[in-house]
């Protein structure tokens, strides 16, 4: 009854074209900003930010940034974890080589770097489609991950890649404690989701959903292959090398080449299936879903008081994962986001059924 | 020179071994359109179910013939990997039918998370080894030619021996048995050879229990050479360039692929790899691939691949 848009009427085109256009969405959305920035920096014990929000942050932001190539332009990417290390290591590498980089100026230029490298292993999405292209960017992960462990560059000098950064702060404000990372990483999530959802929804991001339904086609209409598929390699990589650098430096502070393996590219990759392609929303549930679900997953028999030895519980924790993820991809196949918009289908109607 | 024909040797070796997993990739594809990512956990499971029932078996039954050990533990073993055809279509395929290739390629990564979990849980996690009596001891060949001769692992030459031996049936089993024929029908179109009455269903359990038979001759030999172990599931990766350099769709695609991706691999470690500090192997041959399809598309023997409006 209360989800309901009668009598809301537009009366200009810049009313007709916000991003929520319901009244209901909007305090629903303002509610939920107060909700993540004010109340849980104050009320969120310190594990709980840790464990659960700053990494759920974090790969909400790779998730997204994976879902505009994946969900949005179609082009199937492997090798996303990849990036993340590019992101990561090149902002390392400012941080560690010039004195007094700022922070922020460090994560963009760790973005910048991950989209060059996007786009030059996004060139052969020009020619090569489908699961050839999916087995393709495998090339740009294995590469990366001996590039971080064999060049010495890379890691700035230091044995197996492992580095670490200390002493965060931005624009003078420390980055210091668990409630400050998470603000910090929130932010720029709030940021860079704000500037997707219009991407998408400009001239660009209809023309990554042409190519994503047919790319043929699409070139007949007059769209360029070549400049929109590379600028979704670019936009993507970006964020996913963004979310790389706030990886390294808000959630783990040290890391070595290994954080970002190919299990982070399926971990990603599981995200935004899960979760919905071609949704922004989507992005936020199937990162929600993948980090709570091992740590629940983990924790389940401590709680149920059931003694079970560590090796065995991780076994099971991986088929339980495994026969979940396959659960949910029959159940439903276009994600979460998909249940999320037909709930609210629902709801608009309710209590009549049509 | 001697060194380049050991090089290249090994080489080719390591490419028969790779087209072994690459193998029941294509099988799969062909036939179902799924590109089974779950392959590499198969290859480690059955691998896994060969170690420990040749282990085990004696001990119930109370008898001690290494053959034959060998022999019930495979046979089991394949009886496993059947099972797991059957309850992958059963549970998984059956009802993920139309979906996308990437829903379908995810659901394989679920299975390969699934089949480790489960296969760890029943067989243990520890190190393992598979003795099918594959001798182990070098020789040298073309000693007249060269001073030295050329080194072969022995272990290799049978290895490779056995690859072609089973690719040779399976050409036969696609080429001359009505199966074989239901097989390729349903690789062609899945709508029309439903309508002439082939089973979807229990063709896609028999191309599964066919792949999980190659995955348990690739796992038995990888697992002679490299013990069982947790690792063997990654040198399924290994074997996807050479998937897609060959063709996903073509068997003699998996081979041909394997041998240039396994040479390619052998002689660029050494040959170019100090350039670049070492270690190239694990990139290499994704380059290589990669840069291929730049100018083929479809692999070497693939489907051309048509777009039309």
């Amino acid at each position: 009854m209360l989800y309901r848009e009668n009598g809301q009427f537009k009366a200009s085109y810049r009313a007709d074209q916000q991003i929520f256009p319901i009244l209901q969405d909007r305090v629903a959305i303002g509610l939920l900003l107060v909700l993540v920035f004010v109340v849980i920096p104050l009320v969120a014990s310190p594990y709980l930010l840790t464990a659960i929000l700053i990494p759920f942050v974090i790969l909400s932001l790779a998730a997204l940034g994976l879902n505009i190539l994946v969900g949005y332009c179609g082009q199937i990417s492997l090798g996303h974890g990849a990036f993340m290390a590019v992101g990561a290591y090149a902002a390392y590498n400012c941080h560690a080589r010039i004195e007094g980089m700022p922070l922020i100026a460090s994560l963009l230029i760790g973005g910048l770097a991950s989209t060059v490298v996007g786009v030059l292993f996004g060139i052969p999405s020009l020619r090569i489609k489908g699961l050839y292209l999916a087995v393709a960017t495998l090339a740009a992960q294995f590469f990366v991950d001996w590039a971080c462990l064999r060049l010495p560059w890379v890691t700035n000098g230091s044995s197996s890649g492992s580095v670490s950064v200390a002493g965060l702060n931005v624009l003078g404000l420390p980055v210091e404690s668990p409630a400050q990372r998470y603000l910090f990483a929130l932010l720029v999530l709030a940021l860079f989701a704000l500037l997707a959802k219009n991407l998408v929804r400009g001239a660009i991001g209809r023309e990554w959903m042409a190519i994503r339904d047919m790319d043929v086609a699409a070139a007949v209409i007059g769209i360029r292959p070549v400049y929109a598929k590379l600028t979704a390699f670019a936009v993507s990589s970006f964020i996913v090398g963004v979310a790389g650098g706030l990886w390294g430096f808000v959630h783990l502070g040290s890391w070595e080449p290994a954080a970002f393996n190919i299990d982070r590219s399926f971990q990603l990759l599981f995200m935004i299936i899960i979760g919905g392609l071609g949704s922004i929303m989507g992005s936020f549930f199937g990162a929600a879903f993948i980090v709570v679900l091992p740590i629940v997953l983990d924790g389940l028999p401590y709680w149920c008081g059931i003694p079970i030895d560590t090796a065995t519980a991780a076994h099971l924790t991986f088929m339980i994962f495994g026969a979940l993820i396959v659960f949910f991809l029959i159940v439903e196949p276009h994600g979460i986001a998909r249940l999320w918009s037909t709930a609210k289908e629902k709801l608009r109607l309710w209590p009549f059924p049509h | 020179m001697a060194f380049f024909l050991e090089t290249l040797f090994g080489g080719l070796m390591v490419g028969m071994l790779y087209s072994l997993i690459a193998l029941g990739f294509v099988l799969i594809y062909k036939a179902s359109g799924v590109f089974n990512f779950a392959q590499g956990a198969m290859v480690l499971f059955a691998a896994m179910a060969m170690a420990r029932f040749s282990e085990w078996i004696p001990k119930w039954l109370g008898f001690d013939n290494k053959v034959l050990a060998n022999v019930l533990a495979f046979g089991v073993a394949l009886l496993a990997m059947v099972c797991v055809a059957w309850v992958i279509e059963r549970l998984v395929l059956r009802y993920l039918v139309n979906q996308e290739h990437i829903t379908l390629l995810m659901a394989t990564l679920g299975i390969t998370y699934f089949l480790e979990g489960f296969g760890q849980t029943l067989f243990g996690s520890a190190i393992y080894k598979i003795d099918v009596g594959l001798p182990k001891d070098p020789v040298f060949i073309l000693e007249n030619t060269f001073a030295g001769g050329v080194l072969i692992n022995k272990e290799d030459l049978y290895a490779a021996a056995i690859a072609a031996v089973l690719v040779a049936l399976l050409a036969l089993f696609f080429q001359k048995t009505a199966t074989g024929r239901a097989l390729r029908a349903v690789a062609d179109d899945h709508q029309a050879a439903q309508s002439i009455g082939i089973p979807l269903g229990r063709i896609w359990i028999i191309v599964w229990s066919v792949a999980g038979f190659v995955a348990l001759v690739a796992g038995v030999i990888w697992g002679s050479k490299l013990g069982v172990q947790f690792t063997l599931s990654l040198v399924a990766l290994k074997a996807l360039p050479v998937v897609i350099l060959g063709g996903l769709t073509s068997v003699p695609g998996a081979i041909i692929g394997g041998l240039i991706i396994g040479v390619g691999e052998k002689l660029s470690e050494i040959y170019i790899g100090p350039l670049f500090g070492g270690g190239i192997e694990i990139w290499f041959a994704y380059v290589l691939a990669l840069l291929f399809l730049l100018v083929r598309p479809q692999g070497l023997f693939g489907e051309k691949i048509i777009d039309r409006v």
